[in-house]
């Protein structure tokens, strides 16, 4: 479950990227909406949808939305979630955004987030307007029949609350450290 | 011939349900005579044990749909390569007809 509900102010970060620049959410203060996922390089969702998160950024980009996609897995466990990894993903796949490493997991944490993907949207005020999974069909993308991610930013540019505000994100569970890691 | 069937899951990935009426859609199309096992596999232990590459795996008379070489054993979610190259969180349909054809021309027809 989120810690963050609709209407709710963003929780500020400051996280390396792949790209060698530290990105903080104040970076982006003159975006229209800024749009934070939750992701990782393993999963095979993300893997499924990553090109269409790939796609909305670049349409929307000259609206003045910002995707600010962060990896919070264990690279412990999971190591092809390491940063090394990410940036080799990001650089495969053309990411079009920042794709930012939490190794403390603080942010995902201080979110609530639990699945990778998992998306949050944020207005021009930075109040959350939609949280949830970017589409209703994670394998096809010629199958989809709600654009969520798409809705709500449309909604948000529009000044209008999404007709959909809250979904259930589908994914992979953000893969967390053992406690006796995090306690150290 | 009955063909044995187990699949494998992980509670976490999501579609685990999905893929397993996938699993009994193409048996039911193939029209194979299938006993089919269900495992749910909850620990890194378990998972070593059932040499459990992600969720969900299906075993046809112990091949996999969709074999895997060097992938570890452990508690993930499993990605699957499509016919038309779409990355997907489950085996498509025609992966498991296939399997399950393959598993009928080695063993003879079916009873039916």
């Amino acid at each position: 479950m989120a810690n963050l509900k609709t209407g709710d102010p963003a929780i500020p970060f400051r996280l390396p990227g792949v790209d060698g620049r530290e990105h903080a959410l104040d970076d982006y203060a003159d975006r229209q909406a800024v749009v934070v996922i939750f992701s990782c390089n393993h999963c095979p969702y993300v893997r499924a949808w990553e090109d269409r998160m790939v796609a909305i950024q670049r349409d929307y980009a000259p609206r003045g939305v910002q995707f600010l996609v962060i990896s919070s897995n264990d690279p412990e466990q999971y190591p092809e979630d390491s940063f090394d990894r990410m940036r080799e993903r990001a650089r495969e796949k053309g990411y079009n955004f920042p794709y930012l490493y939490d190794g403390t997991q603080e942010v995902a944490r201080a979110y609530g987030a639990e699945r990778t993907p998992e998306v949050f949207v944020f207005d021009r005020d930075r109040r959350l307007r939609y949280h949830g999974a970017i589409d209703d069909h994670y394998e096809d993308p010629n199958k989809v029949r709600r654009h969520y991610l798409r809705e709500a930013l449309d909604a948000v540019l529009e000044g209008r609350q999404p007709e959909v505000a809250e979904t259930p994100p589908v994914g992979c569970t953000i893969k967390w450290r053992p406690a006796s890691q995090v306690a150290r | 011939m009955t063909v044995r069937v187990t699949f494998l899951y992980w509670e976490d990935c999501p579609s685990h349900g999905e893929a397993l009426s996938r699993l009994h859609e193409a048996i039911r199309e193939e029209g194979v005579e299938a006993s089919v096992d269900v495992v749910r596999v909850d620990t890194e232990e378990d998972a070593r044990r059932w040499k459990f590459v992600g969720s969900p795996t299906i075993l046809v008379d112990g091949e996999d749909v969709a074999p895997a070489e060097g992938l570890p054993y452990r508690l993930t979610c499993r990605a699957y390569r499509h016919e038309d190259g779409r990355i997907s969180p489950l085996p498509s349909t025609e992966q498991i007809r296939a399997a399950l054809r393959r598993a009928r021309e080695t063993s003879g027809p079916t009873t039916r």
